[in-house]
């Protein structure tokens, strides 16, 4: 019998073979985000300019548009659970003689391990063309940030396949998504500090994971001047986060009768 | 504790299925022996799927009790998983990846691995003939060739009972009968009990060992394709001729047939041993100076044992419209 372990890594490895072979995906997901940074970026840092602790606007989004890759990516590996639903292959998962929890954990390793990619390549490329001022990097600090990186793309993976495991059609997916992910997006202060915000907005974006992660990769990439929280509380409330909602995951698709 | 129940690998005792208030399955109770090929045969709708996808631990029982080689379905679903494979009636393959990437995932995860892994790969793409296809992705394969990946990833991992849910259906008669080929011999040289189920009458005739018929979730009877056409009461001969009622008095008088009976204008005769009967019958037919015109003799059908037990014919016109629904969604799915 296969171990959770080789069932971890099958599924995971079957999400990357997959992955590798969308190109219409690989372009998607890194496209998007550099579009954001060139127009809203540039958009508002002209109007705005620079902020407070001396941080140009656009570097204070970077860290954002990073978050914004990871949120949309992640939950929409939801998609594919409802694929697996309607194409049948959940079937062939489920009848095999593995564990529950391998096959949500390498689900989530997957798509995470998917977002990840997008992430760091967007990194990289606010990196080189100077967003993200190398002056301001340090490697503990990278560490960190890829660290962040994982936690929340588990997070939103976890989300997507939790309402994918209750909804059995591609529309009513993206219409409850379409629904979250753009106030998650902008209460999360990916594109504004909400230092000013009222005070409901700022009670709205507390209950944000993507608050946090954001917060935590902007401390680590850019300094903690730039951060609303300590790092070291970014990161425990990220990992509390991750870990609930993965155990919800793991809940929702023991739940799931396969159709 | 390989095999409590002696000779049997399935047994299914007062099994019921309910959905709501619906019955799918409604007191089915079945023995599968060890080796055997044993067919559900039934129309659109009989429980078919339903039955095998409780045997196959997908879907959960309402009450009753089935395991395979002693190994409770509910109970002990991964010792149960360990000993099945199964080739589901809709598509289930990743049609993203090519044919020997979905194989390689299915055996991961039934642990088989390394070496083992890779020849296991190769023989069943050998066996079903797609090994010079095998590195294209999937969804470029035909659906005769995504039905032939399905079989052979069904028993890549040496399942003690493989369950074929349709496995022909929507294909054209070439492809079917190969599939009958790989069937039989998985059976016979691998030694793995089968369970199909169709509404093909040609299909449970040729491959089943045994045959359930299904309707409305209950089983109506089980036995021989053989054993089931003989409780007709033999073949069917139609004789025409001038003087009908003269021949059925004669066949009764003569005591060589089951029945006779006249049914417009024609003699419906019964008889157990039909080939042997109708010389017969157009001997003293000649000596009492009746005419034959025409006569034919028929074995009886799958489909006629059908009709004789149910009432109606397994393809009745809802049914073969259902089929057609089917056979798109699976052109579009494949
Ligand atoms: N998940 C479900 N919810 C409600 N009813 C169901 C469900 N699955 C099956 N049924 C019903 O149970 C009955 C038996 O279905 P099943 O799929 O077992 O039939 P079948 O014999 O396999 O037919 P077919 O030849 O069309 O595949 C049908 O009336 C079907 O509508
Ligand atoms: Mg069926």
């Amino acid at each position: 019998m296969a171990t959770t372990i080789d069932t971890i890594y099958t599924i995971w490895l079957r999400e990357i073979k997959r992955f590798l072979k969308s190109k219409s995906r690989i372009l998607g997901t890194g496209g998007q985000p550099l579009i954001w940074l060139a127009i809203v970026g540039v958009g508002f840092g002209s109007a705005i300019g620079v902020l407070a602790g001396g941080v140009s606007y656009i570097t204070f989004m970077a860290p954002g548009i990073i978050g914004m890759t990871i949120l949309f990516s992640s939950i929409f590996a939801g998609i594919n659970v409802i694929y697996d639903k309607q194409f049948g292959f959940m079937k062939e998962i489920l009848v095999a003689p593995v564990s529950r929890v391998g096959i949500v954990l390498g689900k989530i390793a997957g798509s995470a391990t998917v977002s990840l990619i997008s992430a760091i390549t967007v990194l990289v490329i606010v990196i080189l063309v100077g967003i993200i001022p190398v002056s301001s990097l340090t490697v503990a600090g990278l560490i960190e940030a890829v660290v962040f990186m994982v936690l929340t793309a588990a997070i939103f993976v976890s989300v997507g396949l939790v309402i994918a495991t209750s909804i059995n059609n591609m529309e009513g997916f993206q219409v409850i998504i379409n629904f979250f992910i753009l106030p998650l997006f902008f209460l999360s202060g990916a594109l504004f500090p909400l230092t000013d915000a009222p005070l409901w907005m700022k009670a709205v974006s507390a209950v944000d994971p993507l608050r946090y992660g954001v917060d935590g990769m902007r401390g680590a990439l850019i300094g903690t001047a730039a951060a609303s929280y300590p790092l070291a509380l970014d990161f425990v409330i990220i990992l509390g986060v991750a870990v609930v909602l993965i155990a919800v995951a793991d809940f929702a698709f023991r739940r799931m009768q396969a159709k | 504790m390989d095999q409590p129940d002696g000779k049997y690998s399935i047994v299914v005792e007062h099994l019921v299925k309910k959905f709501g208030s619906f019955t799918a399955v409604n007191d089915v109770s079945f023995k599968v022996k060890e080796g055997e090929i044993f067919g559900l045969l039934g129309p659109n709708g009989a429980g078919k799927t339903t039955t095998i996808s409780i045997l196959s631990t997908i879907v959960n029982l309402t009450s009753g009790k089935a395991s395979i080689y002693g190994r409770d379905v509910v109970h002990e679903k991964d010792a149960v998983r360990n000993l099945i494979g199964i080739v589901f009636q809709d598509p289930s393959l990743d049609d993203e990846l090519t044919g020997r990437e979905n194989l390689d995932i299915h055996a991961r995860l039934y642990g088989v691995k390394g070496k083992a892994k890779l020849e296991a790969i190769d023989r069943v793409l050998k066996l079903v003939e797609l090994d010079d296809k095998a590195n294209i992705q999937v969804r470029a394969y035909s659906g005769g060739m995504k039905r032939r990946l399905e079989i052979a990833r069904g028993f890549i991992h040496d399942p003690k009972v493989l369950f074929l849910d349709e496995p022909t259906i929507g294909l054209d008669p070439q492809t079917r009968r190969k599939i009958w080929d790989y069937i039989l011999h998985l059976n016979e040289r691998e030694k793995v009990t089968i369970i199909l189920t169709t509404h093909y009458m040609e299909e449970a005739d040729e491959l089943c060992d045994r045959i359930a018929i299904i309707d409305h979730g209950k089983i109506i009877k089980v036995d021989t394709s053989e054993k089931l056409k003989d409780s007709l009461g033999g073949d069917v001969i139609k004789i025409g001729t001038n003087k009908p009622k003269e021949l059925v008095a004669l066949v009764k008088k003569k005591k060589i047939a089951v029945s006779a009976m006249e049914h417009d204008g024609t003699v419906e005769i019964t008889a157990k041993d039909g080939s042997k009967a109708l010389p017969r019958i157009i001997e003293f037919a000649k000596g009492a100076k009746i005419d034959i015109e025409y006569s034919t003799l028929k074995r009886p059908t799958l489909e006629d044992v059908f009709i004789s037990l149910t009432g109606k014919e397994i393809r009745d016109e809802q049914a073969s419209g259902a089929d057609q629904m089917k056979q798109k969604w699976r052109a579009r799915g494949r």
